[in-house]
């Protein structure tokens, strides 16, 4: 295992800016989960830290070597492709030993590696199918297979889980982070699920447009959001995000309603902002997560538009000052279409962004 | 309900057995030629040319064979020679033309370089000429460089013929190799070398091996140019060996046919040889699918 680091790392395809000078420093057995939008430059990062892609300006080290025009044999790491690419005209075991036996290792090593990766995943009765005959499932835990068999510095994944169904997601997350738990590996793991991301990793970036947009632990990254963008990606259902002014120290929403500018937040009169607010922190009366001691919490009576029932929880869809709100409603009771309820704010949880540059202005 | 289900079954299994019927004949009517020629390769040139034709022979014998190997000058020809030139000749040729084909389908597949689409519909146009009309200017060309009559200008315009047709036949087997599978190998620790050979070149076999075959039967059986471009036992080909039992004012239909019978056999015996590796779908359970 090893450290990662990237500095300045930039790749252009013809001038087209794909990835756009971007620093990040992967500890030794830290699980990084790379996210963001369809395009903004997730798999060419990865694969530049493979090898696959030639980089164009920038350096990257695993541990302390610098690897930039290394090819990607000599790397020295394993990944875990989203097509799983597996060698359909090999067995499940020629696919796992494949490394070993490039390698040069004798069979009996290479036959001791492949059974105690297959014994991990629990794939032992298939050591001797082609991937034809393994299902969706299957393919993905040869793919990982394939990846542990060795020992690399780095493992990368993307978007590993992406072609299977939810249940089967959902499971095989758990067994993700049972392996790094258990091989106590570096890990660089690219996705666009986000409660993927949330839910693995020690640290997420989260890129938009080639650029890094903000890197923090699930518990920053979801508090703490460093702008509109983020507060946006994490998180669902999404933040509620309104358009607000500031006029005598309160924030004027679209259609006139006022609420009170969130407490330890300074904005300037006349400032326009966005202020964020999560579905968890928008609550019908005794219906919240959090107490509502020591809380700044404004009260509403609203009407209701839509109700979801999830049946631990209902989504309701509430509209206020020119846009609808999301509101989490635990606990719940049936709620009749134009109901009106008592809602709470809570605006000590609510977060302001500027207008323009999209950035929090919680300090 | 009952009833519409065995309906259904019993019109099902009648269109089967039509199918089966109809692809039986057609399959006699493709091989009649074939038969036609090894029955007329054992009997007498009486019983080949009687109207209306004899179907059931009267009498078989394998005088053509023991004539066509006893020698020139008692009714033999030098078919040994003949062979000898067809196989070096085509052999040679097919092994060249899938390594270019090789190599050139690989880059169209793999590569983005300009003027690539140019440069693939200017191979295929090639293909577009007749080969007979090459064989004037190739004679010309041939003569003056001294080129006619030898195993290396035959060969060097059959892999001219043959190469467009590999490289566009195995391009597209490239084409269906994920390019992931590559990658996953140089990952695994190859050197790109490695990857493609480990990897690419034995699921794009299927269509490296129809290549092959479809160069070597047009090598062997091509008859127009080399009739043009060989004149001796030096480098004279199969096919144009089969002239040799035309005289001014006849033609030796049972030794034509026994010679014919020599050609198709080796042809047979490679198609045979080289269809286990045609098995295609090799690909399939790479990616999700
Ligand atoms: N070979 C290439 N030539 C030109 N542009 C490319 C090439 N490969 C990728 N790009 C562009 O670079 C950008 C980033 O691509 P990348 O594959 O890294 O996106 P991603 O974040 O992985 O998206 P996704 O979630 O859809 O996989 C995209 O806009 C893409 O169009
Ligand atoms: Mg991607």
């Amino acid at each position: 295992m090893a450290t990662l680091t990237l500095s300045q790392l930039d790749k252009s395809y013809g001038a087209f800016h794909a990835v756009k000078a971007i620093d990040l420093d992967v500890s030794d057995g830290e699980f990084v989960a790379l996210v963001g939008p369809s395009g903004c430059g997730k798999s060419t990062t990865l694969r530049m830290i493979a090898g696959l892609e030639e980089i164009s300006s920038g350096d990257i080290r695993i541990g302390t070597r610098v690897v930039n025009d290394l090819p990607p044999r000599d790397r020295n790491i394993s990944m875990v492709f989203q097509s799983y690419a597996l060698y359909p005209h090999m067995t499940v075991a020629e696919n796992m030993g494949f490394t070993l036996k490039i390698a040069g290792r004798d069979k009996a090593e290479i036959d001791r590696a492949v059974t105690e990766a297959a014994r991990v995943l629990e794939i032992e009765p298939l050591l001797d199918r082609r991937p034809a005959q393994l299902s969706g499932g299957q393919r993905q835990r040869v793919a990982m297979g394939r990846a542990i068999v060795r020992d690399p510095d780095v493992f990368l994944f993307d978007e590993p889980l992406s072609n299977l169904d939810a249940k089967l997601r959902g499971q095989m997350r758990t067994e993700i982070k049972q392996l790094h738990a258990r091989l106590g590996a570096t890990i660089v793991y690219v996705t666009h699920d986000q409660v993927e991301a949330m839910t693995l990793a020690d640290r997420i970036v989260i890129m938009k447009d080639g650029r890094i947009e903000q890197v923090g632990t699930p518990d920053e990254v979801f508090n703490h959001p460093a702008s509109l963008f983020v507060a946006g990606f994490i998180g669902s259902p999404p933040m509620n995000m309104a358009p607000a002014t500031v006029q005598g120290g309160r924030l004027v929403l679209g259609d006139g309603a006022a609420l009170p500018v969130p407490p330890d937040i300074t904005v300037p009169e006349g400032a326009r902002v966005t202020l964020g607010l999560r579905p968890d922190d928008l609550y019908p009366e005794g219906h919240g997560i959090h107490s509502e001691d020591g809380h700044a919490v404004e009260s509403r009576e609203l009407a209701v538009d839509i109700s979801e029932p999830l049946g631990n929880e209902t989504l309701l869809f509430v509209p206020f000052g020119g846009s609808t709100w999301t509101a989490r409603m635990l606990n719940p009771r049936a709620v009749r279409r134009g109901e009106t309820l008592r809602f709470h704010f809570d605006l000590s949880r609510a977060h302001l962004f500027d207008a323009d540059t999209g950035q929090s202005l919680r300090t | 309900m009952m009833d519409a289900n065995r309906k259904s079954r019993i019109r099902k299994r009648l269109t089967d057995w039509a199918l089966t019927g109809l692809l039986f004949l057609a399959m006699c009517i493709i091989c009649l030629p074939g038969l036609w020629i090894v029955l007329n390769s054992l009997r007498p040139t009486v019983e080949i040319m009687a109207k209306p034709p004899v179907w059931i022979p009267r009498e078989l014998s394998f005088d053509a064979y023991v004539a066509m190997f006893s020698g020139v000058g008692q009714g033999g020809i030098p078919v040994v020679q003949y062979f000898r030139n067809s196989m070096i000749i085509a052999v040679t040729s097919t092994i060249i033309s899938l390594a270019i084909g090789m190599s050139g389908g690989y880059a169209f597949a793999r590569y983005r370089f300009r003027f690539k689409g140019g440069w693939f519909l200017g191979l295929m146009l090639t293909r577009a000429v007749p080969g007979i009309a090459l064989s004037l200017p190739l004679f010309f060309l041939y003569a003056r460089v001294g080129l006619i009559d030898t195993h290396a200008g035959m060969i060097l315009a059959y892999t001219a013929l043959n190469i467009p047709f590999t490289i566009w036949l195995i391009d597209g087997f490239f084409r269906q190799v994920p390019k992931d599978l590559a990658e996953a190998a140089q990952i695994d620790g190859c050197t790109r070398w490695q990857a493609f050979w480990q990897v690419e070149f034995p699921l794009a076999r299927p269509g490296i091996a129809s290549a092959g075959i479809f160069a070597f039967l047009i090598s062997w059986n091509e008859f127009a140019l080399a009739s043009q471009l060989t004149r001796s036992t030096d480098s004279k080909t199969l096919p144009v060996g089969l002239l040799d039992y035309t005289a001014e004012f006849t033609i030796d239909w049972r030794g034509m046919c026994a010679l014919a019978v020599v050609m198709i056999i080796p042809a047979l015996l490679l198609t045979y040889a080289v269809q286990k590796h045609l098995v295609s779908g090799l690909t399939s359970g790479a990616i999700k699918g």
